[in-house]
């Protein structure tokens, strides 16, 4: 074979084994996360939560997934056959797809003269190892373009029910999300202009004296509201709204159709979590001075799940905001504090 | 190589995995519409409303607020689109003059958003 068309072998045999690694991975994590978010939610509460399948309720997510898969699927007359099949593939498809550019540790130098630099862009005679599926210049854009398709699965799921309460929760949730999406750029802005780069590699390797949530700490706090409302989390989760809208956009969906709703949401709980963690949290790097740098994706791993712990705290402390507070929190809180933060930003980079 | 293959090259994987989602959203959608019973009625086919007999189609007019909101995200995304290129350049490249220059287009953003809400169209009745 010639040169190229080894290396364009190589290159999708890579990708194929990153790509199960990480459904592999994010769909073990979301099982969990169902898990964790049931115990210490009946912690919060005083109860003991499920504790019956396995020891500590270790099993639970396996028998929820048999279950879901083995129920009987009801589905509402009226629908749009093709849009009703679509709208739940495409959510857990999208929040899968997202996760492609997130790096969980720096690119490492196999054979070569290289090293592991914090950027090692140059790996002369080796192969460069990079910790995400697909290393782009432009990570970030990659992912707010990705996740945003999460709002057609919401809606196309609502409106092809053709159920009332499915098409209120829809409606909601995509003016909810849009709005809430201008917050999360405008939030992400601030880590950008301090690191002058859209690779989200590069971006970590300039938090290496110090992390960008130190530099940004409204930034952080925006980003992780507006994060919060991207997920449909409470207080923020006017979309499903269980006491007034039943079940929102996804009341008519049955078995493992809900299944992938519901796997979308979580899976886009962990990719906002490891989002914040990589702009604002300095990623795969050490949390203590003394503690070894080359552990990266353990360090990565236990940010992201301190900030879902904190995400599902947030869930089981606060109550649920009313829908014209929650359109209004987002134009005219999050929004003018965005572009205040953007400016006094610049001032400082461009100064400096 | 050339440059722009290169370029194309860093793309590829994106494209497979591309293909392995879809293939597992797919997937899932088939198993689970193979696997379990199925004995329909006319009473669980019907979409739910707390038990009552839906008396009409659920596609009908909503509140115009919605259609409000969306022409307002268009609106404002695009203006958050310019500044991504802008804050990659600023630091190493651009300086002051970037500065000054958003700064302008920022306040413009700020001025449209002020009369966007002293409009009302920002308020939910």
């Amino acid at each position: 074979m010639s040169p190229a068309a080894t290396s364009v072998l190589l290159a999708v045999v890579v990708a194929l084994v990153k790509g199960i690694l990480i459904i592999f991975v994010l769909a073990t994590t979301f099982a969990y996360l169902t898990l964790a978010e049931r115990k210490i939610s009946a912690r919060i509460q005083l109860r003991f939560g499920p504790n019956r399948v396995g020891p500590f309720g270790f099993l639970q997510p396996a028998a929820d997934a048999v279950k879901l898969f083995l129920k009987e699927k009801a589905a509402p007359e009226g629908r749009d056959h093709f849009l009703y099949l679509l709208a739940p593939a495409l959510a857990a498809a999208a929040a899968l797809f997202a996760f492609a550019t997130i790096p969980v540790n720096q690119t490492i130098c196999i054979g070569g003269t290289g090293g592991a630099g914090p950027l090692s862009a140059s790996c002369p005679g080796g192969y460069p190892l990079h910790w995400d599926l697909a290393h782009l210049n432009v990570g970030l854009l990659f992912i707010l373009a990705v996740t945003s398709l999460g709002v057609y699965a919401i809606f196309l799921g609502g409106w092809a029910s053709n159920s009332k309460y499915s098409l209120l929760g829809a409606l909601r949730s995509s003016a909810q999300l849009i709005s809430y999406e201008m917050a999360v750029s405008f939030a992400l802005v601030g880590p950008i202009l301090l690191a002058g780069s859209l690779n989200l590699e590069a971006i970590v390797g300039q938090q290496h004296s110090l992390w960008f949530v130190f530099l940004q700490p409204l930034g952080f706090l925006l980003y992780f509201t507006a994060g919060l409302a991207e997920t449909n989390r409470l207080p923020f989760d006017l979309p499903e709204a269980e006491a007034e809208l039943v079940a929102g956009y996804h009341t008519e969906y049955a078995g493992m159709r809900f299944g992938l709703f519901f796997m979308a949401e979580y899976i886009n709980m962990i990719t906002v979590s490891s989002i914040a963690t990589v702009m604002f949290l300095g990623g795969w790097m050490a949390p203590l001075w003394f503690l070894p740098n080359w552990l990266g994706p353990l360090w990565f791993g236990a940010k992201v799940g301190l900030l879902l712990f904190i995400m599902i705290w947030v869930r089981w402390t606060f109550p649920r905001l009313r829908y014209d507070r929650l359109m209004q929190f987002g134009w005219k809180v999050l929004l003018p504090l965005g572009l205040a933060n953007i400016l006094v930003t610049a001032v400082f980079v461009a100064v400096r | 190589m050339l440059d722009w293959t290169r370029m194309l090259f860093a793309y590829l994987p994106l494209l497979v995995f591309l293909a392995m989602v879809v293939a597992f959203g797919g997937a899932m959608t088939v198993v689970t519409t193979l696997l379990g019973p199925r004995r329909p009625t006319r009473a669980k086919g019907l979409p739910y409303e707390c038990g009552i007999i839906p008396a009409e189609t659920a596609r009908r007019r909503f509140s115009v607020s919605f259609y409000l909101t969306a022409m307002l995200f268009i609106v404002f995304d695009v203006e958050a689109i310019f500044l991504y290129p802008w804050a990659v350049l600023v630091r190493h490249t651009l300086h002051i003059f970037g500065l000054v220059e958003m700064a302008i287009f920022i306040a413009l953003l700020g001025v449209a958003l002020l009369y966007v809400w002293r409009k009302g169209a920002l308020e939910w009745n």
